[in-house]
């Protein structure tokens, strides 16, 4: 098939290229920022890994990102379990009675502002009398990213070949085990890919976080955020950078299980 | 080879009874066949896929269900195979109802359409699944897959994934990974649709090969009529859920039990008419398009006056003044004068379109052997069309 | 039974966890919000007065029913401060979207025209963005925006202005912020409809005799229209309750209705009246949502 008419016209080309730096320049001067060795951060005072060191000796700022890497952790991990769950459910369970309410709690979060997840997550938490703290942001970034890991491994499994399950009982499996043997293997990279995403989602919350934590228990976003309400900090150019750097390791690891899961799906449509 | 013989050996290695075929009680209804089919119903929302019906199949046969799709042969496949349950009646598998058997815990394998090969797993996992599940010993699943990869000629191929392999090759890991049980009844859907035409024809007769070497029972299910034809013992064309005739191949395309069949398996040219006399053995039938027509008297006495004279391609001959009478039986011809209007060369023989006086178009198949017979007729040349009584079916409308 | 039905009765019981969990940690919360939306403010620790306490049986229930009030829901029409977040909040998502508009639309065209192997690069470096941290890309923009920052200093280099320029805090540099946010929502869904179309309809167009200019508009942007709502929608939805944007980069004279909750929840201690903006922030969302679900079906309907 030729495809002629996918000429690109200059003004295709300077549309992509404009747009490209618009989505890029902003991070990249943030990055080259962070190694000013000047307080000012206007002004270039030559590469220093300064700010570096004096996160590294910020005990406030330490914590918080503590805070947030096991409350993404966490929470990723149970919202990658429920929504796998879930995504079975929807997709081989059939039709059954409450099918509708469940996929509507389960889309409602990806598109209701985050000001009122938070908000009835924290008036749930205080009529419950919880302390909050750690397990009550777990809880609502749970909350918030199962729904995101439903929708990945949702399309996955209901792209897989169903024969496939059939074969396996066929061949002597029961229902669970013909998941456990055959259907799980095959969703394994969209469920990874489901974690990644959940974990970068809670890596990224300021506004549920701020909501559903207590005092002395805040995230790194929090921080940050209160911080840059007061103005530019050097100190804050070098945490961004690392959290882009964290950021970039788990996409490319994301974007290898996929070229993976993509190789397998494709072996798994027919011929 | 010898293979065969190891697959009907007694095998002591097998955990559960259901994947050894010889240790199965299958004689011990003596009189009941292998696999019966009582009165058997699907119903999907409105649609009725599978209507009332009944069916025998022994042991050791090749079993062809030929139908158009969307008649219901896959659906009674997957019901044999235990992925649908009758709405109503009984499968006797050796005189053991499995209606409410599971899937997994039939003595009976399915080669799917599509294959369903596990793309994590290689050729050789794939093949042992199904042993695995039975609990066999490793040694004994290492022997198995052995014999196996050697049966469908795969040696080498082992650590492959099925992305890896060609279309022919998946074929045959299938082939193999439903054979590996052992099952009673090896159920075949389609099995043949994703190969393209050389590879089909060698496959064909692999696989009767196999099947023969096997003495396993073979259920093939195919929309493709040559196939059926060439590789089953007996068929049962579908149509609507029904089965409208089972039959050898040559029964079926030389006898067919209905106008619907006839025109099913293969080309036919059909004249409508009414039973005008009766003698000696012999049917004159009045039709509207090729006036009165003589025909043997059918095995079965027709009992409508309203009948269907069939005659395929291949029985209808042509020639330029039609010949003064038979000379082999000397007794009546049927003929038809008309005017050649098309001319369809195929290679091995040519399809003339005969545009008879009546109006209606015949078709005459005429075999090309001699190489240098040149067109016998062209178009716009006056011909006869003749044929015997004892070509011809009579069929009730 | 069928293949499908033996499948289905593990995968219900597998459905059962998370269901609990979004019912316990989804529904009821939600319940609560309505609940305190429509009781009264107190000064106390929770600062609501509960209307019903579940440990007092169903006679509290009742009494509670009876004294349910609309006060806090008549304050948001009546005051004026909630009227003008309510309507800022959708000025500035219809003037967002209309700008994600005229900036992705270009890329996502530009994008559909590449070849095949360039496009899938294309699709990633838009997708990452998205995954990079949302408020450190604000953040990346202050550093730009603020009163020595880069921006001034490359006007003032390039003698476009002759004293700095104000842009922080200000209704520009919160679109800005929008726009760099949002830009994946929104080529995302128009890439998608772009390059699904096939290069044969232009051929066809320009063998018919339509200039390049006449072909877009005649064949590519209306086959393109679904892509247009969808991007559109998929961007008005969350920017109008959209608060770190507005809160960073924007003045503090008007705000948003997300920053007026915030502020009712964390300054106010009102907790019914930011419940009760939180319920006419969803009312408000209702529309749209139904239409981008209708637009989703129409699509998936035409493509089988």
């Amino acid at each position: 098939m030729g495809r002629k008419a996918n000429r690109l016209s200059p003004f295709n080309i300077t549309a992509l290229a404009l747009g490209m730096a618009f989505l890029y320049l902003p991070i990249v001067i943030l990055v080259i920022y962070s190694f000013n060795d000047s307080r000012l951060v206007t002004v270039w005072g030559g590469w220093s890994l300064r700010w570096y060191r004096e996160f590294f000796n910020d005990r406030a700022m330490l914590d918080a990102a503590w805070m947030s890497l096991r409350v993404a952790a966490v929470s990723a991990t149970i919202a990658t379990l429920l929504g796998t769950l879930a995504a079975v459910g929807l997709v081989r369970g059939e039709r059954f009675r409450g099918r509708s309410l469940l996929s509507g709690m389960l889309y409602a979060p990806l598109v209701m502002p985050e000001v009122i997840s938070g908000l009835s997550l924290l008036l749930l938490f205080v009529a419950l009398n919880a302390e909050r703290g750690f397990w009550t942001v777990t809880i609502a970034h749970t909350t918030l990213t199962m729904c995101f890991v439903t929708v990945v491994v949702q399309s996955r499994l209901a792209s897989l070949d169903r024969s496939l399950e059939e074969a396996a009982m066929d061949l002597g499996c029961d229902p669970v085990q013909a998941f456990l043997r055959v259907t799980l293997p095959l969703i394994i990279p969209a469920i990874a890919a489901g974690w990644m995403l959940a974990f970068t989602l809670s890596l990224d919350d300021v506004v549920i976080a701020s909501f559903t934590t207590g005092p002395g228990s805040a995230t790194l976003p929090i921080r940050i955020y209160s911080e840059v309400r007061l103005g530019v900090k050097p100190e804050i150019n070098a945490i961004c950078t690392m959290v882009i750097a964290l950021i970039a390791v788990i996409i490319v690891i994301a974007s290898l299980v996929s070229k993976l899961s993509s190789s397998e799906a494709k072996s798994a449509a027919p011929l | 080879m010898g293979l065969a013989d190891h697959m009907t050996e007694e095998s002591p290695d097998t955990g559960r009874p259901n994947v050894d075929v010889s240790a199965a009680p299958a004689e011990a209804a003596a009189d009941m066949p292998l696999l019966r089919i009582e009165g058997v119903s699907k119903t999907f929302g409105s649609f009725r896929a599978v209507d009332r019906l009944s069916l025998d199949i022994g042991a050791g046969e090749f079993f062809a269900l030929l139908g158009p799709s969307g008649c219901g042969k896959t659906t009674l496949l997957r019901m044999l195979a235990g992925f649908e349950t009758p709405d109503e009646g009984r499968v006797l598998l050796g005189g053991r109802d499995i209606a409410p058997v599971l899937p997994h815990e039939r003595p009976v394998n399915m080669m799917f359409q599509n294959y369903a090969l596990f793309p994590h797993l290689n050729v050789r996992d794939n093949i042992a699944f199904g042993l695995k599940r039975a609990g066999m010993p490793r040694a004994a699943i290492d022997t198995r897959v052995a014999e196996m990869v050697a049966l469908v000629k795969l040696g080498g191929m082992e650590k492959r994934k099925p992305d890896q392999l060609s279309g022919g090759q998946r074929q045959r890991v299938a082939l193999a990974r439903s054979l590996a049980r052992r099952p009673k009844v090896l159920l075949l859907d389609e099995p043949l649709a994703a190969l393209d035409k050389k590879l089909r024809e060698s496959t064909q007769l692999e696989l009767m090969e196999l099947q023969r070497r096997l003495g396993m029972t073979f259920i093939i299910v195919t929309h493709d009529q040559e196939e059926a034809m060439t590789m089953a013992n007996r068929i049962g064309v579908m149509d609507a859920g029904r089965l409208e005739q089972v039959a050898t191949p040559r029964d079926l395309y030389e006898a067919p039990a209905s106008r619907w069949v006839a025109e099913f398996v293969g080309d036919v040219n059909l004249f409508e008419g009414e039973v005008t006399s009766h003698e000696h053995h012999r049917l004159t039938v009045a039709t509207r398009d090729g006036g009165a027509i003589v025909v043997a008297e059918p095995r079965q006495p027709v009992t409508k006056s309203l009948v269907s004279v069939a005659i395929r391609p291949e029985k209808l001959k042509l020639s330029r003044r039609g010949p003064a009478s038979d000379a082999v039986t000397s007794e009546a011809i049927n003929r038809l004068e008309g005017v050649v209007t098309d001319v369809g060369y195929l290679g091995g023989s040519t399809v003339y379109k005969v545009k008879l006086d009546s109006g209606a178009v015949v078709r005459s198949s005429i075999a090309n052997t001699s190489r240098l017979d040149r067109d016998t007729y062209s178009a716009g040349q006056r011909v006869v069309a003749w044929f015997r009584p004892d070509d011809c079916v009579v069929l009730e409308r | 039974m069928s293949a499908r039905r033996i499948f289905a009765q593990p995968a219900r019981y597998a459905a059962i966890a998370p269901y609990l969990w979004m019912v316990l940690f989804f529904l009821v919360p939600f319940g609560f919000v309505l609940k305190i939306s429509l009781s009264q403010t107190a000064i106390a620790q929770p600062p609501y007065v509960p209307l019903f306490d579940f440990s007092e049986g169903w006679a509290a229930i009742k009494a509670a029913f009876a004294q349910l009030s609309l006060d806090n829901f008549k304050l948001l029409v009546s005051d004026s401060l909630y009227i003008s977040s309510y309507l800022r909040s959708l000025v500035v998502a219809v003037t967002s979207t209309l700008i994600l508009l005229l900036i992705g639309y270009p890329i996502a065209y530009g994008m559909a025209r590449l070849p095949q192997r360039w496009q899938a690069i294309a699709m990633m470096l838009v997708i990452v963005p998205f995954w990079t941290s949302f408020l450190i890309r604000i953040y990346a923009w202050i550093n730009i925006l603020q009163h020595d920052g880069l921006l001034n200093k490359v006007l003032l280099a390039l003698h476009l202005v002759s004293t700095p320029v104000v842009w922080l805090s200000t209704d520009t540099a919160m679109y800005i912020g929008i726009v760099y946010s949002y830009l994946p929502f929104m080529i995302l869904p128009l890439y998608a409809t772009l390059a699904r179309m096939e290069s044969s309809l232009l051929e066809a167009a320009s063998d018919l005799g339509a200039s390049p200019l006449r072909s877009f508009w005649l064949v590519t942007f209306p086959l393109s229209l679904p892509g247009v709502g969808a991007g559109a929608l998929l961007c008005f939805i969350p920017i109008v309750g959209e608060f770190v944007i507005p809160d960073l980069l924007a003045g503090s004279s008007s705000m948003m209705i997300g920053q007026t909750l915030w502020l009712e929840f964390f300054t106010n201690k009102d907790w019914p009246v930011a419940a009760a903006a939180a319920v006419a922030l969803l009312v408000l969302l209702v529309p749209p949502l139904l239409l981008y679900d209708r637009l989703q079906r129409r699509t998936l309907g035409g493509a089988n």
